[in-house]
């Protein structure tokens, strides 16, 4: 029981590793460096380890283990809240997921940094993310999760910014750290109304009285759908979801093992993981939770759409990201939130290879990044290929990898949805197969572009080089929890346990009480065989989008609509990103600087405001100048005045006594 | 009883002591000029957290006060006292105190003599203010504090310093001016209830709590607008702000981090100590008029301190909506709120003092504010720039920094109140990161673009000296808020129970909060014989 009674020893370690690196780094070399950064991260990779065998002998009814806070953060009036952690199946996963994956990517990223310059800075800013993240996933209130939630914020905020020569790097990071305060915004007020609700912000006070709230409806929405609705705009913020997502293909200025770690595996997670979190606030509120399945299915396909059209290797992979992200949405949404949370988990196996192995590539490209000039790659790093052929197949939803259990579930518990109506989970669910059907395709389009065909760079200039071990070794790792990290979810209808569903089904059963009942009708209407044609129809999608990539890009051969204007109109769509970029700024960035320049500071604060007053004093001073002249010195006109004076003091005195 | 020691005396009239020091020191001995006015600040600091150990946190009323006649007639009375919501805010004179003086060392270099001496008398006005209890004595400090800010600004500001200072000085004088036309008022009215009137402030505040003096309506609104105008001039609330930018930008950088760091709180301060509970009906009835220029601050300050090509300008813009934060908390009336009030009022003395003592370094060496003469600093001096993220991401309010604590306080207690007002104020939050990344990035970021640049020196010792406490207390103050705030707790509970008036039941008076009247016999005799002596008006 030492760790789950010392919980704050697992991310007490990466902080520790921050400050030592990021204050006395400079002065040491770079093995002192790694062995800090990637030891403390690991030590706390093994008491998540530790953790787990001590959790796995907990009783149910010592779940959640909530200790007591380690002391009070917020103390006003009657609002407090505590520096508190907490333990449950829900936040198991995820420190799993964080430190696991976020140690061997800082493995890697000795090997990937290796040369840069500011690499104490790096790793401190890297593992003070490991800390923040591990407080968003283990805070016991929403106050303290929001100290993490905005703290991997900052993070990836230096983290892009990196290279801070580079403006489009600072550019990107005060991109991402702006648009996530517009989500932050939201998530503030849902605080606030949560406050106003329940008179606290802590887990174990508000989830069980908003279990014991009533059901809100579509057309009764109260205050738990405001919460929820309000939450969820933070969480479009983080997890990069329409219209907030602007902000993930940018961080891509970031190095690449940051884009695998905080871009993909673990903080654009914690929106999804916010929604999970919340999921008693969401069940009770049904049009939330429409809100959320649409937002997320829609950003799904949007964002499919556009990766499809990319030329820059890790921007495919970002917006693919921000599509695989619309998919675990979708998933709470439906309320699955435990398929939603099995995806997050996958998908930080397949898409943080992916980044990684794409780092690889460019690490072996000298720096190229551009897929048009790759090509052949196959022969040359062949530990890569294989291993990002693995994270292909996984993502693509080949069966039998991680990606095809995850996203299946998704696919099945959308369709199958006690949420809404037959034919708007029909359309939800076809939205989803469409757009695993475009996974496929521009994932194997990536794949043959870099890997196959002829080199398209000049084999003289570019020395194609294999990576090191250090950077190898996590490859070959995630490459196997990319094919079998989907076991522990195989459904029923094939015969597996589903063991992951029923090891987190604790964490979302209140969540689940509220969801409507399951009908003998429904159980009967989506049954195991038509789970498995369903299936069988994504296998088929996954299918043949590999096969559009491949009669495309590896036989070269034109499509029918190719040449036409049709065909490079939405070509040039899809490469500009349907020019959400320029709406945004058209719309928000310019309006708003003008409106400050132009209208406010110079109008009217500097004509306006200070105008009047310096006309006040320059009427005061122009009026003194007037009286100025009665003073002259000339004894016939004080003599004037005195008469003056005397005859208009008399007349007043008469008139006052009469 | 209404003497306990003389601490608070010491406090206040102690950097008086040390500039009379000054005097006797040769104009040109510059060292021992310096050496000599951070001692005296360095000194007045450790005495000042004796404060904490004499104050009782819990305890509701003032603490420590002492009380002395001064004039016999019209009663005015040497009165000082403190309690939660002065506490802090005479920690952070003391505590600002010396860094001005630190970082004045090498960039004061004519009249340095002067320039010690007036920091010093500045230092005594402004503690002053916080403690002072009687109303004319209050006044007297308010006023007596402008007079070196208008030299600090005037002699050894900019090149529009004189515009600047005589700005400041007419601005803050038509306030007060009204201010001290409804003091004399309050007193006169005082006198229905007390023989002969009083300046007193706890005095008044309970003849008021328990009815024994009752304000008409417009009677009420009238003092109300009195004291508002000057406290809100002082913040500055929108659209009485435009003073601040030319003093700020104009004033040297120790006058800056004064003038931010204190002279804006006692602005708010005015407003928990005086409007709050002395005009308690007007202050409710005007509240949504304030709320709404206080928004008005908060969103306005951030869109202009965006667009400002100068970093003093940008950051006095960015006081003016942190400041925002502040009034939109005290006229929200709730306890949560009001405790984010006091809290923001120390955050913003230091995370502002600290911007503009960064911008100062930068000065220094460059000799302009100007933005754009900057870029890709964090290549030449990697510690100042890491310095000035960590202050910029203070103000912008990043939790676990102390930015955070106070706007979160502020807006989590006035949405309680009104959903709109925490709404509109939050929007706040979103554009302090926009202003302060953006400028942080033209500063910082990218390849150095002006050649001189390239070889400007890091921080040196002395700067590091005074960047360092300044982060500690960021970071501590957005750990450990519990430190601070459980002193202020009561006081601000505090002023939500002076709001009430007897149409509720009445309160038992305060400890300690009518010696006037209670215990005037025994050490006041003169004082009350002169009272009953001019009582016929």
């Amino acid at each position: 029981m030492f760790i789950l009674n010392h919980l704050w020893i697992i991310p007490a370690l990466p902080l520790l590793g921050a400050a030592l690196n990021g204050l006395l780094g400079t002065r040491w070399p770079k093995r002192a460096i790694d062995a800090i950064a990637v030891g403390t991260t690991g030590l706390s990779f093994l008491a998540v380890l530790e953790l787990i065998r001590e959790f796995a002998a907990l009783a149910a009814n010592q779940i959640p283990w909530a200790p007591a806070g380690y002391f009070p953060w917020l103390l006003a009036g009657n609002f407090r809240a505590d520096f508190a952690l907490h333990v449950d199946q829900l936040t198991v996963v995820m420190l799993l997921v964080v430190t696991g994956v976020g140690w061997l990517i800082h493995i890697y990223s000795t090997g990937y940094m290796a040369h840069e310059g500011g690499y104490y800075r790096f790793f401190s800013y890297l593992n003070l993310f490991m800390f923040f993240m591990l407080i968003l996933v283990m805070a016991a209130n929403y106050a303290l999760l929001f100290v993490g939630w905005e703290g991997v914020g900052l993070c990836s905020y230096l983290l892009i910014g990196f290279f801070f020569l580079k403006k489009s790097a600072s550019d990107a990071g005060k991109k991402a750290f702006i648009v996530n305060r517009i989500g932050d915004f939201g998530f503030m007020l849902g605080m606030f109304l949560m406050f106003q609700t329940f008179g606290s912000l802590d887990f174990a006070t508000v989830f069980p009285a908003a279990a014991k709230m009533p059901l809100e409806s579509m057309s009764a929405a109260g205050v738990l759908t405001a919460i929820a609705l309000l939450l969820f705009v933070g969480a479009t913020g983080k997890s990069a979801q329409l219209p907030l997502y602007v902000w993930l293909p940018d961080a891509m200025e970031g190095p690449t093992p940051v884009s695998a770690l905080i871009h993909a595996a673990t903080m654009v997670t914690a929106g999804v993981y916010v929604v999970a979190r919340s999921s008693v606030i969401f069940s009770h509120a049904p049009l939330a939770m429409a809100v959320v399945a649409v937002i997320g299915c829609v950003t799904a396909l949007f964002a499919a759409t556009i990766g499809l059209a990319q030329n820059d290797i890790k921007r495919v992979l970002a917006y693919s990201t921000v599509s695989q992200l619309g998919y675990m949405m979708l998933a709470c949404g439906v309320g699955a939130f435990s398929a939603g949370i099995f995806h997050l988990m996958t998908h930080s196996f397949f898409k943080a290879l992916l980044f990684l192995a794409a780092g690889s590539v460019i690490h072996a490209m000298g720096g190229e990044q551009d897929l048009r000039k790759m090509g052949g790659l196959r022969t040359k790093i062949p530990w890569t290929f294989w291993t990002m052929f693995m994270a292909t197949l996984a993502i693509a939803g080949a069966p039998f990898f991680s990606g095809f259990f995850s996203k299946d579930a998704i696919l099945w518990k959308a369709v199958s949805s006690l949420y809404g109506t037959p034919a708007s989970n029909k359309l939800l669910w076809g939205v989803g197969l469409a757009t695993a059907v475009l996974t496929s395709v521009y994932m194997f389009r990536l794949l043959f572009l870099a890997f196959f065909g002829a080199p398209r760079y000049d084999e003289q200039q570019v020395h194609v080089h294999e990576s090191p071990k250090s950077m190898i070794v996590p490859l070959v790792v995630l490459a196997l929890l990319s094919v079998v990290g989907g076991w522990v979810g195989i459904p029923e209808s094939l015969s597996g346990s589903d063991y992951i569903e029923h090891f987190l089904s604790p964490a979302f059963a209140a969540a689940e009480k509220a969801a409507p009942e399951v009908t003998p009708v429904h159980a009967t209407k989506y049954s195991h065989s038509l789970e498995m044609l369903l299936m069988g129809a994504a296998i088929f999608g996954a299918a043949l989008g590999a096969l559009v990539a491949w009669r495309r890009f590896m036989l070269g051969k034109p499509g029918r609509l190719e040449g036409t204007a049709f065909q490079k109109n939405v070509q040039k769509l899809l490469t500009n990103k349907y020019y959400v970029d320029e709406i945004y700024d058209a719309l928000v960035v310019r309006p708003l600087y003008w409106l400050s320049n132009t209208v406010f500071w110079r109008s009217v604060d500097e004509r306006g405001i200070d105008g009047s007053v310096n006309g006040l004093a320059h009427a005061a001073r122009a009026a003194g100048e007037r009286v100025r002249q009665v003073q002259s010195g000339n004894t016939r006109s004080y003599a004037t005045w005195v008469v003056l004076g005397a005859v208009a003091v008399t007349t007043l005195l008469i008139w006052w006594v009469k | 009883m209404a003497n306990e020691g003389y601490l608070l005396s010491v406090v206040t009239f102690l950097p008086l002591l040390g500039s009379l020091g000054l005097l006797a020191l040769r104009g040109d001995d510059h060292t021992w000029i310096r050496r000599l006015a951070l001692a005296t600040a360095l000194a007045n600091f450790v005495l000042s957290l004796l404060l904490l150990h004499g104050f009782a946190a819990g305890t509701p009323g003032y603490q420590l006060e002492e009380l002395r006649p001064w004039i016999h007639w019209p009663p005015i009375n040497y009165h000082l006292g403190v309690d939660g919501l002065s506490l802090w805010l005479v920690i952070l004179t003391t505590f600002l105190t010396p860094i001005a003086i630190l970082c004045s060392w090498e960039s004061i270099g004519h009249r340095v003599k002067e320039f010690f001496l007036m920091l010093l008398v500045l230092e005594t006005g402004m503690i002053g203010v916080f403690l002072s209890l009687d109303l004319i004595l209050f006044f007297v400090f308010w006023e007596v504090m402008l007079v070196p800010m208008y030299f600090l600004i005037g002699i050894w500001g900019h090149e529009r310093r004189i515009y600047a200072a005589i700005k400041f000085v007419l601005y803050t004088m038509a306030g007060s001016v009204l201010m001290l036309v409804a003091i004399l008022w309050l007193f006169g009215l005082s006198g229905a209830s007390v023989p002969g009137g009083t300046f007193d402030l706890p005095t008044i505040q309970v003849l008021l709590q328990n009815g024994k003096l009752q304000l008409p309506h417009t009677t009420e609104l009238l003092l109300f607008g009195a004291f508002f105008l000057a406290f809100a001039i002082k913040v500055p609330l929108f659209p009485l702000h435009t003073w601040l930018p030319d003093a700020h930008v104009e004033a040297p950088t120790a006058g800056s981090v004064i003038l931010a760091g204190v002279l804006l709180k006692m602005g708010t301060y005015g407003l928990l100590r005086f409007c709050l509970p002395l005009f308690p009906a007007a202050s409710k009835e005007l509240a949504p008029w304030v709320a709404v220029l206080a928004m008005i601050g908060i969103v306005y300050g951030a869109l202009v301190s965006m667009v400002q090509p100068d970093l003093k300008k940008l950051i006095a813009y960015s006081s003016v909506s942190h400041l925002g934060f502040v009034v939109l908390g005290i006229f929200s009336f709730h306890p949560v709120a009001i405790q984010g009030a006091i809290y923001q009022m120390l955050n913003h003395g230091i995370s502002t003092g600290a911007l503009f003592l960064i911008a100062g370094m930068l000065y220094d060496r460059r000799h302009t504010h100007l933005i754009k003469e900057f870029g890709g600093l964090a290549t030449p001096m990697p510690a100042l720039s890491a310095f000035f993220l960590f202050v910029c991401l203070s103000s912008l309010g990043l939790p676990m920094l102390n930015g955070f604590v106070g706007e979160f306080l502020i807006l989590l207690g006035t949405y309680q109140v009104n959903k709109l007002w925490a709404t509109f104020g939050a929007l706040g939050v979103i554009l302090a990161a926009v202003y302060l990344l953006w400028a942080y990035q033209r500063v910082a970021f990218g390849e150095v673009t002006v050649e001189k640049n390239r070889v400007l020196p890091d921080c040196s010792p002395r700067e590091r000296l005074i960047l360092w406490p300044l982060c500690v207390m960021i970071l501590w103050m957005g750990i450990g808020s519990p430190v601070f705030l459980s002193r202020t707790e009561t006081a601000s509970q505090q002023v939500i129970e002076q709001m009430k008036r007897p149409q509720m039941p009445a309160l038992a008076g305060t400890r300690g909060a009518v010696p006037q009247l209670r215990d005037a016999p025994a050490g006041a005799e003169s004082a009350t014989a002169v009272q009953q002596g001019a009582g016929p008006k």
